[in-house]
């Protein structure tokens, strides 16, 4: 079997006395989208960040691409370039345009010429269908629209595999489904995903595989069908059901 | 009897402009404004120090104060990412530099500056705006690095995240992203550095000079001394307010603009009397 896009092998996070991380084992296979869910605090995010080595592991190892990314060695600015990152709070480059938003890190880290650049940039723009808004400044933009150019700012660096960190929780309810309509297409295009989420729906049609976590240890994974809809821990079970009917959960 | 809180208020408001209005008439009344009038509004004095209070020394004030707010700048910029690094030695070092030089009065750095270097440095003829943009840089960038610093630290870390998340390394991602957004917040706080660097550009006066390279505060002393008339001292309070007084517009603009809808205090008294008339 060839090298996994993404292999975790007995990762360990600790903030202070707070074990985040304890002992967790992931692949992702080539064009595999996997989906994350758990409570919050389970250590799913902590996970994700350090997959491009935003959070340091304590112990264990990660490998993008047969690269082992904990390695003192290793170049981790361009092991980035290839690892695409979708952040809850969009965290686009406030005093640029989207279209300068696309382009400055292409520039700057690919060496990519300015029509080279706007080109690929506009391209990306026009997949998330936000190609009108190339010149408009980020606090012009709805929070969807944010999170679309976001998306397509990482998309711009050609990542072989992308990494989403609860990419609509931070929107409004409306604008959510534009957001995750652009991330099936991504899906559907092949791209390798792990994503961080609680849209369960979306976990559910769009996933291959689904992870679920809770202090800090991969307690179920497996296809949707079977994690989402017969889940065989009590664990999920609980967690499930909260998500999925919070008002009955109440009552 | 009991005032209602309004009334009091009311009662309160009518005295302090009754104080005011009698200290400041007489101010008015017992001050001898024949001899001030004499003393500061001469016009032929007035006269004969134009056209040279503007093209030479107000151009030099603007000269000295650009030289010192551009080195300061740079110098300013340095201390703060150095204050920021994760380098001990570094931290110290700017930490020792800001706050020996802003526990020190600007005319002694001037002083000490302006001949202490030919003294560090024998055979070095350096040149007089060199001296005056290190000295006058020094005195400035020691306010402007914790301005800076306090700017880059406000800067979103999620910024910095998504930088690095592209392979930005951290010296590309503080040049691109946390620095341009940091100026951008701390543009109302440099306008008044700028301010209070024009006015200390007034004490280079104490490293000598020619004529030609008088600034306002050296021009105004020299006509004072040969025209015995304080009339230079008015001329060129004037020119320093024709610079300060537009930038500290701007700073307000700027504050206003980036600062959101701070309401002034006087204007949020107001609103709150309209409501007050509104409620009774």
């Amino acid at each position: 079997m060839s090298e996994p896009a993404i292999r975790i092998t007995g990762l360990r996070k600790c903030f202070g006395d707070l074990d985040v991380l304890c002992g967790i084992d992931v692949s992702v296979a080539a064009g595999e989208v996997v989906c994350v869910i758990g409570p919050s605090g389970s250590g799913k995010s902590t996970l994700l960040r350090c997959v491009n080595m935003l959070e340091e592991p304590d112990q264990g190892s990660v490998f993008v691409n047969g690269v082992d990314l904990t390695h003192e060695d290793v170049d981790i600015d361009a092991a980035r370039r290839r690892i695409g990152m979708v952040f809850q709070s969009f965290n686009l480059f406030a005093h640029l345009t989207v279209l300068n938003n696309l382009t400055i890190a292409q520039r700057k880290v690919l060496g990519r010429g300015k029509e080279e650049a706007n080109k690929v940039a506009l391209e990306n723009l026009a997949r998330v269908g936000l190609a009108e808004k190339a010149n408009a400044m980020p606090a012009q933009l709805s929070g969807g629209q944010q999170q679309r150019v976001a998306i397509a700012r990482a998309l711009s660096m050609d990542p072989e595999v992308m990494l989403f960190d609860e990419p609509t929780s931070a929107l409004d309810p409306e604008l959510v489904g534009d957001v995750l309509e652009v991330m099936r297409l991504l899906a559907e295009e092949g791209m390798t995903m792990l994503v961080v989420t609680h849209e369960m729906q979306f976990a559910r049609e769009v996933a291959d595989r689904v992870l679920f976590m809770d202090g800090g240890v991969v307690v179920e994974q497996g296809p949707p069908a079977q994690v989402i809809g017969a889940p065989r821990h009590e664990r999920t079970r609980t967690f499930l059901a909260r998500v999925l009917d919070p008002i009955h959960r109440v009552e | 009897m009991a005032m209602s809180k309004r009334k009091r208020t009311r009662v309160i408001r009518v005295v302090q402009y009754a104080v005011l209005v009698v200290v400041v008439a007489g101010f008015a009344a017992t001050a001898d404004w024949g001899r001030l009038a004499d003393a500061f509004f001469d016009l032929d004095v007035a006269s004969g120090m134009f056209p040279d209070v503007i093209t030479v020394a107000l151009v030099n004030t603007l000269i000295y104060t650009g030289l010192g707010f551009g080195f300061g700048l740079v110098v300013g910029l340095v201390l703060a990412l150095m204050r920021l690094s994760g380098v001990p030695a570094y931290r110290w070092l700017a930490g020792i530099y800001i706050e020996f030089f802003r526990g020190l009065p600007a005319l002694l750095v001037i002083l000490a500056i302006g001949s202490g270097i030919p003294l560090a440095f024998p055979g070095t003829n350096l040149d007089r705006y060199v001296s005056i943009m290190i000295a006058l840089g020094i005195v400035a960038s020691a306010y402007m690095a914790e301005t800076i610093r306090a700017g880059i630290q406000a800067v979103p870390k999620g910024q910095v995240e998504a930088a690095r998340s592209l392979g930005m390394s951290s010296g590309r991602a503080m040049l691109w992203i946390v620095v341009p957004q940091a100026f951008k917040i701390i543009l109302p706080p440099l306008t008044n550095e700028l301010i209070l660097l024009t006015k200390d550009s007034s004490l280079v006066l104490f490293l000598g000079s020619s004529q030609l390279q008088y600034e306002l505060t050296q021009f105004g002393r020299t006509e004072l001394n040969q025209s015995r008339s304080l009339t230079p001292v008015l001329v060129a309070g004037m020119c320093y307010l024709i610079i300060t007084i537009p930038l500290s517009y701007l700073s307000r603009y700027l504050e206003r603009r980036t600062g959101g809808t701070r309401i002034r205090s006087a204007e949020a008294t107001e609103i709150v009397d309209t409501e007050l008339e509104a409620t009774k």
